[in-house]
């Protein structure tokens, strides 16, 4: 298997916690330029999913497919392809905006390490600061800085875990934008949020989770919100 | 990216965010010049030490303050979920084990390098007669310690009560480990060292390390995908 893909295949997927499911039966693909939002309340499986999707967890039942292969098959090559931000920022607080891109780049062996950092802090709005830590930061510039580690090695598969949280506007939109350049690149997202409006004219395609089941939104009129709404008194 | 480069880069990382906070380091040192001085009210009677207790002391005041210092480096990781990050990267993650595990060492030897000296002062152990050997029972216990330590911390970062849960797995396991560096190191305090029972429980303390090592770099990958 080689390590880029074009699709992402949940195939089946089930996942418990002890006698808890999370997650019953997934299934649904995402293929490349696809951005996909994942919706549903507080404790549906999102972040779940997401961290199956991120081969940080094992599903109970069911495969994930990566272009034709699996996880195990992948390996450490693919998770080279898979970029991800959570609600926490996987970023060292105690370490400068620089060392912490410089930190990741090198993990991830990248070639260029400087110039990717600087391209990254110039992205992230952040060549000011390079060399501040990053917890003095405030939230949106510390989202930033994440959403630009998760890129670094522009991965194929990307996944944001309420990536809108405590962003101002213009960090929103910015956001926005740069997920649009990363879909254009050929990038598909999974993207978990309660921020309808702010990716209402990115999304190629929606999933509502409820009790583990993920069901996909269906187009029709009036915006994502109303459309959710519908789906869930349905 | 080699496996050896993954790992000194997790570890040179490790160190540089202790440089910058130093919380670690103070943190587990304060702890064990408390706990020296707890034992020397409890075990000192008219200047005299009971028999072996320097040993003990030693051992006791290092595996105490290296749970501290184990708890904190991985709630570090915890805090803004940097673990997930680290096992994300297309790194082996038996590498990444080996750079936290590094990084443990490194924090344990600077606390030894304190509390070695103070051990020697407060209870008069001669400690430094035979510096090679007891410098290879150190060595040999901090790598054993902080081998199974490094496993178990990594594996509890995200249990709620991993701050109960962590002594009481770790010290049953590591208990040979204590064990070969208390009677390694009485061996050499005595009137007349020992040097061959001393020299025996250091290849005792090897021999767990190899096993040690070899489980936790085997184990760790299973156990931090689920």
């Amino acid at each position: 298997m080689t390590a880029d893909f074009d699709t992402l295949t949940f195939a089946g997927v089930s996942r418990y916690f002890g006698r808890r499911r999370a997650l019953n039966g997934v299934s649904f693909s995402v293929r490349a330029g696809e951005v996909v939002a994942l919706l549903g309340a507080n404790g549906s499986g999102k972040s779940t999913l997401l961290s199956i999707a991120a081969t940080l967890l094992a599903p109970s039942a069911g495969e994930v497919r990566y272009g034709a292969g699996t996880a195990g098959e992948g390996g450490a090559a693919l998770r080279g392809r898979i970029g991800m931000l959570g609600h926490d920022l996987y970023i060292y607080p105690e370490l400068t905006a620089a060392e912490n891109l410089e930190f990741f780049a090198r993990l991830y062996g990248l070639d260029r390490v400087q110039a990717r950092v600087e391209e990254a802090l110039d992205l992230a709005a952040l060549s000011d600061r390079a060399h501040d830590p990053a917890g003095s930061f405030s939230r949106g510039m510390r989202q930033r800085l994440a959403l630009e580690r998760a890129l670094l090695h522009r991965p194929r598969l990307l996944l944001l875990d309420e990536p809108f949280t405590g962003l101002d506007d213009v960090s929103s939109i910015a956001l926005r934008e740069r997920l649009a350049r990363e879909r254009q690149r050929g990038a598909m997202a999974l993207v978990t949020t309660h921020e309808l409006e702010a990716i209402e004219d990115l999304v190629d395609g929606a999933y509502v989770l409820t009790k583990g089941r993920a069901h996909p939104l269906p187009a029709g009129t009036g915006s994502l919100r109303d459309r959710y709404r519908r789906q869930l008194q349905a | 990216m080699s496996f050896f480069s993954t790992a000194l880069l997790v570890v040179r990382k490790d160190l540089l965010v202790e440089s910058r906070s130093r919380e670690v380091v103070y943190t587990a040192l304060l702890f064990a010049m408390s706990c020296m001085l707890v034992f020397a009210f409890g075990l000192v009677k008219e200047g005299q030490v009971v028999t072996d207790a320097a040993a003990a002391i030693l051992w006791i005041t290092i595996a105490f303050a290296g749970t501290l210092a184990l708890g904190r480096v991985f709630d570090r990781e915890r805090q803004n979920e940097t673990l997930r990050a680290l096992l994300l990267a297309p790194a082996s993650r038996a590498s990444i084990y080996v750079g936290k595990f590094l990084g443990v060492f490194a924090l344990l030897v600077m606390v030894e390098l304190v509390v070695v000296p103070l051990v020697a002062l407060m209870f008069g152990a001669r400690l430094f007669r035979h510096p090679w050997l007891m410098i290879g029972l150190l060595a040999a216990g901090s790598i054993g310690y902080a081998a199974v330590g490094t496993l178990f911390a990594a594996m509890l970062a995200r249990s709620r009560s991993r701050g109960a849960l962590l002594p009481v797995l770790l010290y049953p396991i590591t208990v040979p480990v204590i064990i070969g560096g208390v009677r390694g190191t009485a061996a050499l305090l005595g009137p007349e060292a020992d040097l061959a029972v001393a020299r025996a429980w250091l290849m005792m303390l090897v021999s767990f390390d190899a096993v040690f090592v070899t489980l936790s770099l085997w184990t760790f990958e299973p156990a931090m995908t689920d």
